[in-house]
Formats: structure tokens, sequence, C-alpha cells
């Protein structure tokens, strides 16, 4: 035996030390254990302070014993590196276990043992724990809203469809490939959109628009393939010559009757809700925001004047107002601006509004990826012979998006725990229908189930997201 | 003078109240090699960005291959695409393999078919010697390879002129060889060649005239052998005494 120096433990009394640390950290671990599982205060003899701190100062001074410099053991230097390299990380380190140990019986108690489901009355909830019957009562409510049950078929219909038809992608043969792109970001939103309109709402819920405009539309969307030495002609005629003639000559004042599917009751937005409706808003503001966001990007960097300030305008006013108050003017304001047969359906115009407040984020972020790609990629397409549009779609953009990828993630993450804002114009996704279970007389105080459950369904919707743009970045990653 | 494929005449530049480029002129011939010379700061690089308008000229006038260089961006694109340029920091692109890179221009710029524009990139790879290396990213090159992969993405556009801005300057002493042979090829190949550069070397293997510029003038412009056996101005020795 040498001698002992307590204070600074070395390798020459290695056993003693470790037998004598370690034990020291069990009692400290277990003494938690046995309060926090079985209510047992070892130490309840002493007075309350010492006998709170007893299990941390002993784990201390057991952690302090075992931190020895290259023990020659495997699993101690390992421990000892990772979390008991210097006396303020062996407190975290100990805290960190002790409220992991601590708020595991409360949390499971709660959840799980004094837990009920069974039942379809608040008089089942008997326990102390959650009332997870309230959840299953309601679930119908919190997925598809207000929306009728004999209908509900409709939505199930339209989202295994879309989700069907999303996953075109991994199935693509090498020959479609390149057309996929073209799919997602054009195609499918149209598809989506058809679904929704046509199933979903089963009426003329959206626009008061007349078949001439929707033709002029697809007209114009058709220009884009018309050949270059054509084009202009077609823009400046087709779409406008589309429109008068079926509007004057064809169908004078024949307004909407459009997205009237036999058979199918009309359902009005304002009964949708629930997570379908969290679903909705969510996919078709990520689809607006992001093209929006790219061209002021784009705008903000451009170097005509009008266009520039334009953009800043644009983005800093969206920046500066919160999306409560966008989302009021949307809903109470922007009608009053409108001509009187020309209308807008309420969630249409949500869907619009915080598409726009979320591409003002979105620009700036594009812009962030933008500035920090070298000048010299520009020179080198610019001395190429690319002008402006080549340049960016092929050079620019495709690296400066594969730059902001977490920063874009980060933007939709934050638009979709966004949307149950939109409770406050009355449309009612998930939170909202939480929110209104929660006042309903029959099933008081049982908010907490709500919104735990909410929190899961959100989390494991942003999860994925998340889970999903780190592919992506895995996916275009080179090497630099 | 019909084979004058660029005239540089009283061009002068400004970058703010600093003067880069003084009453520079300059023409060169067609299959000529020029080699520009001199300290940094002297405005080297910026006279030859301004022969593609990477940098605007602000009073004179550039005429390459009988275009004067204007506002006209439609004019510009044309003419860049008959200017190659090969920087000294490569500025591959880093999203595409090396055969993209090297067929994105011909296919989108020029119109060529996909399948032409790989022949022709296969062609130019091979030239310069790393064809096995078609399909890598340029991260996973060397930087030698890399410049060579530079100057066969400028040669897919089949251009009349190369405009080199110090080539070898971001490069290890070993691979500066390989890329200078490549150019060597190119020169020798009867191409029309600007060369910013430090490489004397270089200079007395393939350059018809040098050009030596200090403080945004041409100090001196001479045939290579008159240029390195009898320099005339004071400025010119200096320099040559202390890079030779």
């Amino acid at each position: 035996m040498n001698n002992i120096n307590f204070l600074k433990p070395d390798k020459s009394n290695l056993n003693l030390f470790l037998i004598l640390g370690l034990s020291l950290v069990f009692i400290s671990i277990f003494d938690v254990f046995l309060s926090s599982f079985f209510k047992i205060n070892a130490t309840g003899f002493l007075p309350t302070s010492v006998s709170f701190l007893l299990p941390l100062i002993i784990g201390f001074i057991g952690l302090h014993f075992i931190r020895i410099e290259y023990s020659g053991i495997r699993r101690l230097d390992e421990i000892n590196k990772n979390f008991n390299n210097n006396n303020f990380n062996a407190v975290l380190s100990l805290l960190i276990i002790f409220i992991i140990i601590k708020s595991i019986p409360p949390v499971l108690s709660w959840t799980v043992i004094d837990a009920n489901i069974s039942g379809n009355s608040k008089e089942a909830c008997t326990g102390e724990g959650a009332c997870w019957t309230y959840i299953k009562v309601w679930l119908r409510r919190f997925i598809y809203g207000l929306y009728p049950n004999e209908e509900q078929w409709r939505i199930n219909l339209s989202f295994i469809s879309l989700l069907a038809l999303g996953s075109v992608g991994y199935f693509a043969t090498e020959k479609f490939k390149k057309y996929l792109t073209l799919y997602y970001v054009v195609i499918y939103p149209i598809i989506a959109f058809l679904f929704i309109f046509f199933f979903i709402s089963g009426g003329p819920v959206f626009f008061d628009f007349s078949y001439g405009i929707i033709a002029s539309v697809v007209a114009i969307i058709i220009g884009f393939f018309v050949p270059n030495k054509f084009k202009l002609y077609y823009f400046c005629f087709v779409p406008l010559a589309v429109y008068l003639s079926l509007n004057l000559f064809i169908l004078p004042e024949e307004y909407v009757e459009l997205g009237k599917l036999e058979g199918l009751n009309w359902v009005e937005t304002g009964a949708w809700g629930g997570l379908a409706l969290t679903f909705i808003v969510s996919f078709f503001c990520l689809i607006f925001c992001f093209p929006v966001g790219m061209a002021l990007a784009l705008g903000r960097r451009s170097e005509l004047p009008f266009i520039k300030y334009a953009s800043v305008v644009f983005i800093e006013f969206w920046r500066g107002v919160p999306l409560i108050t966008v989302l009021f003017m949307s809903s109470v304001m922007f009608p009053m601006f409108l001509p009187e047969d020309f209308f807008l359906d309420k969630l249409v115009r949500v869907i619009i509004a915080i598409s726009l407040f979320e591409a003002a984020y979105v620009a700036e972020v594009i812009r962030g990826g933008l500035q920090a790609l070298p000048r010299g990629q520009y020179d080198a397409a610019k001395s190429l012979g690319m002008g402006y549009w080549k340049m960016h779609i092929f050079v620019i953009l495709p690296q400066a998006l594969k730059l902001v990828i977490p920063g874009i993630a980060n933007t939709f993450l934050a638009l979709v725990k966004d949307t149950p804002l939109i409770l406050v114009v009355g449309l009612l996704e998930i939170a909202g229908m939480l929110q209104m279970a929660k006042t309903n007389p029959k099933w008081l105080g049982y908010s907490m189930e709500g919104y735990v459950f909410a929190a899961v369904v959100f989390w494991i919707i942003c999860y994925a997201m998340s889970k999903y743009s780190y592919n992506l970045e895995e996916k275009y990653k080179t090497e630099r | 003078m019909s084979d004058t494929i660029i005239q540089i005449k009283d061009v002068n530049k400004w970058f703010g109240d600093f003067q880069v480029l003084k009453d520079i002129n300059l023409n060169v011939e067609k299959n000529k090699k020029i080699v520009v010379c001199g300290p940094s700061g002297s405005g080297k690089s910026t006279l030859i960005r301004c022969i593609n308008r990477l940098e605007e000229h602000q009073q004179g006038s550039i005429i390459v291959d009988g275009n004067e260089l204007t506002e006209d961006t439609k004019n510009i694109e044309q003419i860049r695409a008959e200017v190659g340029m090969v920087f000294q920091q490569f500025n591959l692109f880093p999203h595409l393999s090396i055969l993209d890179n090297c067929t994105l221009a011909p296919v989108w710029v020029k119109k060529m078919p996909k399948k032409d524009a790989e022949d022709l990139a296969m062609k130019h790879l091979e030239k310069v010697q790393i064809a096995d290396q078609a399909h890598k990213f340029p991260g996973q090159l060397s930087g030698g390879q890399q410049q060579r992969c530079a100057i066969a993405r400028a040669l897919c556009m089949e251009p009349k002129i190369m405009l080199f801005d110090e080539p070898t300057s971001a490069l290890d002493p070993e691979m500066i060889k390989e890329v200078l042979d490549a150019m060597v090829n190119l020169a020798k190949a009867g191409m029309t060649m600007i060369v910013v550069t430090h490489e004397m070397g270089f200079a007395k293997e393939v350059a018809d005239e040098v050009i030596f510029m200090d403080e945004g003038m041409i100090v001196e412009k001479a045939a290579t052998n008159e240029f390195f056996a009898n320099p005339k101005s004071d400025r010119t020795k200096l320099f040559l005494s202390q890079i030779l």
C-alpha cells in the first residue's frame, strides 16, 4: 500500500478508490431511486435540507474518487472523459441523472399506471392519472374537426390518395427522374388542390371565379410549353381571348357551380378542422411560401432598384407584423377591399396570408445562402456565357438551397407550429378543436390531456419533418 | 489589321477613387499568346476580367471579335460564350460532377444535345488527361486536376480566345507543371491566349509577347526574347531581377 491521498486519487491505489468511489456513487443514486420510486427517505432522520443535498454530496465525492487519469480500464476512462472530467461537470451529470430518476415515476403514473382509457364518459375516469377516455371520445373531432361524421371518408380517401401520389418519387424509374421536380413543384400541388376542391369541399367553396378565369389560368400554364418564337404572341393574346370568349359568349354570367361532384354534399370550410385542417393549411403554405420566398430573395439582391426596394419593403413589412394581426387583417380587413362579386373563402385568405408571412422569412434564409456563395461561382457561370436565369437555376440556387436546408427546415417547422393561430379567425385545427373540447361542459377539467395529445401529435409531425430535412442534407452532400 | 481579335483602346477604370487601369491600349492578333505579368495590384487581373466584362470599364472601348462591349446583355453573353476563362480559384461548380461541369454550358447556352456535349467534354477531358475522373465531384480532386478540369470546361464552349487569370497561383508547386503542360498543349494547338501569370518559364516557352504592367499602366510590351534579353524600363528590370 502506498500513501493514500484522498484529495488526489491516483493509479497506485486504483482498486481502493474504485471500490470506494463506485459504492458512494451507487449509494447516492440508490437513495434517490428509493425516495423517488418507493417514497422511502433513507436519510429522513437528518434535517430536511441536509437530507435533500446528501445524495448529491455523496455522489460527488464518489465521482471524485473514481476520477483517475489513465486508469487503464477503458470503461472508466470513457466515463471520466465524457461526463466526469471536472467537478462542475460531475455535479451536472449527477443532477441530470437525479432529475431523470425523479421524473420517471410521476410521468409514468400519470400517463400509464393511474390513467383511464375505458368507458365513454367522464364518469369512467376515476384514477389519479390522465383521462385518455377524453381523447378517445373526442378523437374524431380532433382529427376531422366539425366535418360531418358520415362524410369523413372523403377526407380519408383524399389523404390516402395524396399520400400514394406523393410517394411516386420513390418508385420512379431513371427515365422519369428528370420530370420529378416538375411533378412535385407544379403537378402535385394542383392534384392536391383538385382533391381538396372536389372531394373535401364538394361545393362552390373557394372562389367565385368563372370558368373563364380558370380556363385562362390553364392557358397561361400551357403557354410555358409553347415554342419560344410564339411565346410573346401567345401570352399577349391567348389567355385574354380564352377568358373573354368563355365569359362573354359561351357562359355569360355563369358563375361558379364548378366544384360540384354529383352526390357529394357541400361541406363549408368553416366546418373543416382538426388534424386534417392542420395538414391542409401547412401543406399549401409550405408549397406557396417557398417559391415566393425564393423570388423575394433574388429580388432583394437584384440590381434593378425598383425590384430590389419592392422586395425589401415586402420582406420588412411581413417580418415586422405579428402573424396574429396578419390573420385578422386577412379575414376582416381584406374582404373590404375586394369588389363585391369577388369572393375568396376565408381558408384561402388565411393560407395566402400565412404563405406571404412565411415567405418573408424563407426569403431571408435563402438570401443567407446566396450570400455564402463565393463570388467566383458567379464569375465562372458568367464567363461561360450564362445569363441571369441560367446562372441562378443551374449554378447558384442549387448550391445556395443546399446550404440553407437546415434554415428552411427551421422556418417550415415554425410554420407548422404557427398554424394553430388560425384559431383567431375561427378556423379550428387541432389546437382549436382542443380549445373547443376543453370548454364543453361535459368534459371540463381535462385540458391537460388535450394539450399533451396535441403536443405529441405536433412533435411527431415536426420530428418527421426534421428527419426528412436531415435526409435531404445527406442526399445532396457533395464534398466541397 | 483583319486578324486583330481583341482591340483595347484608351481604357480607364476606377474602383471608387482609385484608378486601376490607366489608358490601356492593346491589340491582340489571332492565335497570338500574350503573357501579362507585374506586381500584385497592378491591374493585370482587372484588365483581363474587362475583356469578358466581368468588370466594366468606364472609359475607352474594348472590341472583341468585332463586337464592342456595351451595356447590352445579349451581346455580352454572346461574347462570353466565345471567350473562355480560367480562374485562380478554379471556380468549378461543386454540386456537379466533372462531366456535368463541362456539359452544363454547352447544353444550356449553346443548346447542344446532351449526348454531343458529353462526347465533346470527354474529348477535352482526355486532352487535359483527367478523363478517368469524369464522374467524380470537384471536391474529390486535387488542385491540379481541378484546374485542368476548369480548362476543359472553358474549352467545351469552343472559345476563340482563352483568358487565364493566374491559373497556377493557388496550386502546390508539384501540381503547377501538370497545369502548365495542359496550357502549353493548348497554346501549340493554336489558341489565342492571354495569360496572367508569374511563371516566367511558361512565358519564355510559349508567349509571343510579354506585357509588364505596374500601377494600372502598361509599362513595357515587347516580343518575348526582347523582353527577357534587354528590358527597357528600370521598373521591368527590377521586377525581373526579383522574379527570375
